[in-house]
């Protein structure tokens, strides 16, 4: 409606206008300085919160205004509160279900991706179109189906159900993978099939050493998913002793009405590991999530 | 099919099938019987959990029409799915266009913003039912600091959706990474350009910026969409669906029908008018999105 005018007046007040551009940009830079060290305040808080709780006696939790450093520092919550349910067995029950769902994603995910990705086959992008789609199926669609066949099997109140799923490949980690072969050069699989390598051979000896970083991200995630998850416990899991760390951490803090000091404790608990591995790994992280919004 | 391709493409078919094997088997399995059983159960009743069921036809689907909740739950996650999904997008974008100017410290920003993302959301939603608690919560407590006497931010009827969004904000690093790496791939020309034409820095946004990031907004809103219609763990065990059933979402509610009431068929009536409304949305935002996403290389 009002080209010409915009191109006249650009936004800035005409008194900026008579600032310098470099010190105008110096001024800006400034500006989101603080509005980003602001906003990162307020994403960190929470956790100061957290862990600042978690060492408080109850009579410097309930207080205003607010303590915010903790006097004494009370070291005992953590003790105390991982005392009232079998931490470490639901720890150990955390840990066989990651690992072992972290490898079993491993291999599937990278042969089928393999297969999406490298070999040419009729009906190959048909399959992988069903595949796209069916990221975008909401859990709760066969929440109760997938209940019925585990009942079935026998396996509710066991960890199967949680692990043997991802031996048919998940598929976001296989599209992940497929993007990062499909990055790679095609002639190396060709060289190594006239050289006479089988198609294992060449997923196993050339693709794969070389997807080190992508693998890694697959792991990660996998990871992180099996520790983070609290619905897929829920529905079969209904022993204490069976429970992972998030469910039994969940039952603990419906049950301790206002113990606030234990439940920032065991909270703090079940935090820690992922964001100590997250710093070690951060790299992988980044590029992971950039890896499959950009080329999605 | 099979007989029209030759030796080779039969053996390269064996070989694609044999390696995409455990997807295949696991599709089937774990996820085209399991939506078509998802079905068949819905057209039944239990007369006793565990007993063989009796055929209904579609009374499950009538009850649901008839049933308060249900209407109740789709609003609440409607609501989120619509006010949440857009006021995260728009956060994440403000906050990466700001990290997108080459300023000293970003991977900082960048590593604080995104660490909430990675907490296990039991951990998450137990955190901020205690920054809200309205006595002795970080927010009531800051707030109180400045004279003011803070909502009870869960229990109040018209806090309690608004209140989730507004901790929703706290895990939106993943999306603001995607955007922020969108953001780089935008070639410096085009600002260039844009700026000889005397474009301003909003001008530059609303006409280069958007319209080269509009793929990935797409792509993050679909996401958004689709989690957006899964909330369950943080109303599970924030609010319980309280306070007067304003957080009682879609999928909290099908859960509870499920393994709280053991209704299973008519949980399963729920999954499949859930999967038709997921399927008609995305539809949606995809027919929508010709008209507002850009791709490059596109004829225009």
């Amino acid at each position: 409606m009002t080209k010409s005018m915009e191109r006249t007046t650009p936004f800035h007040a005409q008194g900026l206008q008579r600032i310098p551009w470099s010190q105008r940009q110096a001024l800006g830079r400034a500006a989101s300085h603080v509005a980003l060290s602001m906003a990162g305040l307020l994403f960190f808080l929470p956790f100061f919160w957290l862990i600042s709780t978690s060492l408080k006696e109850l009579d410097q939790i309930f207080t205003l205004p607010p303590i915010w450093i903790p006097d004494p520092l009370r070291w005992q919550n953590y003790p105390q509160a991982l005392g009232y349910f079998p931490f470490l067995l639901q720890l150990r029950n955390t840990l066989v279900i990651a690992v072992s769902a972290v490898m079993l994603t491993l291999i599937s995910s990278a042969l089928v991706a393999y297969s999406f990705s490298r070999l040419r086959w009729h009906g190959r992008d048909i399959l992988f179109f069903a595949m796209l789609s069916t990221m975008m199926l909401p859990y709760q669609v066969t929440m109760v189906p997938l209940f019925i066949i585990f009942r079935t099997v026998g396996w509710v109140n066991t960890l199967l159900p949680l692990i043997v799923p991802h031996a048919f490949g998940v598929p976001f980690f296989i599209f992940l993978l497929r993007q990062f072969f499909l990055s790679l050069p095609r002639e190396l699989d060709d060289a190594a099939i006239i050289d006479g390598c089988s198609e294992l051979g060449v997923l196993w000896r050339i693709i794969l050493p070389l997807s080190k970083p992508a693998l890694a991200t697959v792991a990660l995630f996998q990871f992180l998913g099996s520790w983070n998850d609290f619905l897929g416990p829920l529905i079969y899991l209904n022993d204490p002793s069976k429970y992972t760390l998030s469910l039994g951490i969940q039952v603990f803090v419906s049950t301790v009405g206002v113990q606030w000091g234990w439940m920032m404790a065991v909270t703090t608990v079940l935090t820690v590991p992922v964001v100590v591995l997250f710093f070690f790994t951060q790299r992988t992280f980044i590029q992971g999530i950039a890896l499959t919004g950009i080329k999605g | 099919m099979i007989f029209g391709l030759s030796r080779q493409e039969r053996r390269r078919l064996r070989v694609g099938l044999f390696f995409a094997l455990p997807w295949i088997i696991g599709f089937l399995s774990l996820t085209v019987y399991p939506v078509i059983a998802s079905f068949y159960y819905s057209l039944n009743v239990y007369t006793t959990f565990g007993q063989p069921m009796q055929w209904v036809g579609f009374a499950n689907y009538i009850e649901l029409g008839k049933d308060d909740l249900f209407w109740q739950s789709l609003y609440n996650t409607a609501y989120m799915v619509v006010l949440g999904v857009s006021f995260h997008i728009i956060i994440a974008i403000v906050l990466a266009l700001l990290l997108n100017q080459n300023l000293r410290g970003v991977s900082i920003y960048r590593t604080i913003y995104y660490l909430p993302t990675i907490v296990p959301v039991v951990a998450t939603s137990v955190l901020w039912m205690w920054v809200f608690n309205p006595e002795f919560g970080l927010i009531n407590s800051a707030l109180s600091l400045l004279g003011m006497r803070g909502p009870g931010w869960l229990t109040d009827p018209a806090l309690s959706k608004p209140s989730l969004i507004m901790m929703g904000v706290w895990t939106i690093g993943g999306t603001l990474i995607i955007f922020l790496a969108g953001l780089q791939d935008i070639p410096q020309h085009l600002y260039d350009a844009a700026m000889i034409d005397g474009a301003g820095t909003l001008h530059q946004v609303r006409h280069v910026t958007l319209p080269m990031l509009s793929p990935v907004i797409f792509f993050n809103v679909i996401m958004g969409v689709i989690r957006g219609f899964q909330i369950f763990a943080e109303a599970f065990i924030m609010t319980q669906g309280g306070p007067l059933d304003t957080t009682l979402f879609y999928a909290l509610y099908l859960y509870r029908n499920a393994f709280e009431y053991f209704k299973m068929p008519y949980a399963s009536a729920m999954a499949w008018i859930l999967f038709l409304v997921v399927m008609a949305t995305t539809l949606v935002i995809f027919r929508s999105s010709a008209r507002f996403v850009y791709y490059e290389g596109e004829e225009r």
